[in-house]
């Protein structure tokens, strides 16, 4: 099994980085646990959150609303709306993992924005489905076993940020975009999204301007732009061997090597 | 509270098999694949924007975003991914110690 997980570099160096953004992001966990705790829910609804619930955005926001007086019930309306980004995320996994049955039930838990950006990264498609499963699974590990610490121990960690974790996740994201942003429709798409989303953090609550990028994402496609190098689609459609397709990329040169296309 | 709990487990679970639930016959049309293309790196973008430049509704410019410049930099320099972010939270972990 792990030797499968690991035979090619390109593979090896996706398990590394999966596990690299489970730390980094599962160590909010604790955040999350003591925050939920203080709030006013037990350590079993803390569990059971990041257990189930299992989208930290959302968690955050029901946690939230309760901690600030507000009804439970309109705590979960509120992390039902923003739930609505692991929606879109998923209509571009679909096409990537292409997954059915049990394997899609249990996929769809893990439908989050870490394994989201590290199934993007991949030069080679067919390795999407690696960094998805591999980063869902670390993530939800460790962030259900920080959950648990947090809920327990409180704040007696400190904070994330004491750590650079809150620079860290962001580098992290930006780091497995940075591949994506190939095209000048992605940069513009990239940038345009970025200024919208900053420009309605002040009038929205957290969470909303995320979400609210993806309307910038509706914009490209009505217009026809493609995010993608035309070439690099349409390898998954027929699963080619000759993946002339990647070497399309920035630089044809040793693209040959799918395993020196995979790092960057 | 239990209910509530269990409300945002059951409805954000549906809203993620949703998206992945999408048939490839409506995936395959080009317009819903342009988008669906571009979904990811719209939404990355804006989340990179939010979490390295707003704490809740503010707007701020601290040794967070200093870290992810820092990251940056890194990135051009065509470093490894773990290696970008292990220099993002050093980074940051340097200039809140010595300030």
């Amino acid at each position: 099994m792990l030797g499968r997980l690991t035979d090619t570099p390109a593979r090896r160096e996706i398990v590394a980085d999966s596990l690299g953004v489970g730390l980094a992001t599962g160590a909010y966990g604790v955040s999350f646990g003591a925050i939920a705790v203080t709030s006013g829910f037990s350590v079993a609804q803390a569990c059971a959150l990041s257990l189930l619930v299992f989208t930290g955005a959302s968690q955050f926001a029901l946690v939230g609303v309760v901690a600030s007086g507000g009804a439970p019930m309109s705590g979960a309306a509120t992390a039902l709306m923003l739930g609505s980004r692991n929606t879109l995320y998923g209509i571009k996994l679909a096409g990537l993992l292409r997954v059915r049955g049990l394997r899609r039930i249990c996929a769809a838990q893990l439908v989050i924005d870490e394994s989201t950006a590290m199934a993007l990264k991949p030069e080679d498609e067919r390795d999407a489905p690696l960094g998805f499963f591999v980063t869902g699974l670390a993530v939800f590990a460790l962030w259900n076993l920080a959950t648990l610490v947090g809920a327990f121990a409180g704040d007696a960690l400190g904070d994330p940020a004491t750590y650079g974790l809150d620079a860290a996740v962001p580098a992290a994201f930006l780091a497995l975009l940075w591949p994506r942003l190939a095209t000048t429709p992605a940069r513009v798409a990239a940038v345009v999204a970025a200024l919208l989303a900053l420009a309605l953090v002040p009038a929205t609550q957290p969470g909303v301007p995320v979400i609210a990028a993806g309307a910038v994402a509706v914009v490209v496609g009505l217009l026809g732009r493609e995010i993608e190098e035309p070439a690099s689609d349409g390898s998954h459609a027929h699963g080619s061997q000759a993946d002339g397709s990647q070497a399309d990329g920035s630089q044809a040169a040793g693209t040959a090597d799918p395993d020196e296309a995979g790092r960057r | 509270m239990w209910a509530a709990v269990l409300v945002t487990a059951a409805g954000c679970y549906a809203l993620k098999l949703a998206g992945l639930s999408v048939p490839d016959n409506v995936l395959d049309r080009p317009v819903v694949r342009r988008i669906a293309d571009a979904i990811p790196v719209t939404l990355l973008a804006a989340l990179v924007a939010v979490q390295a430049l707003s704490s809740g509704q503010d707007l701020t410019a601290d040794a967070r975003l200093v870290g992810v410049a820092a990251g940056v930099v890194a990135l051009v320099l065509r470093a490894p991914f773990l290696v970008v972010v292990a220099v993002a939270a050093v980074t940051t972990a340097l200039l809140r110690l010595v300030s």
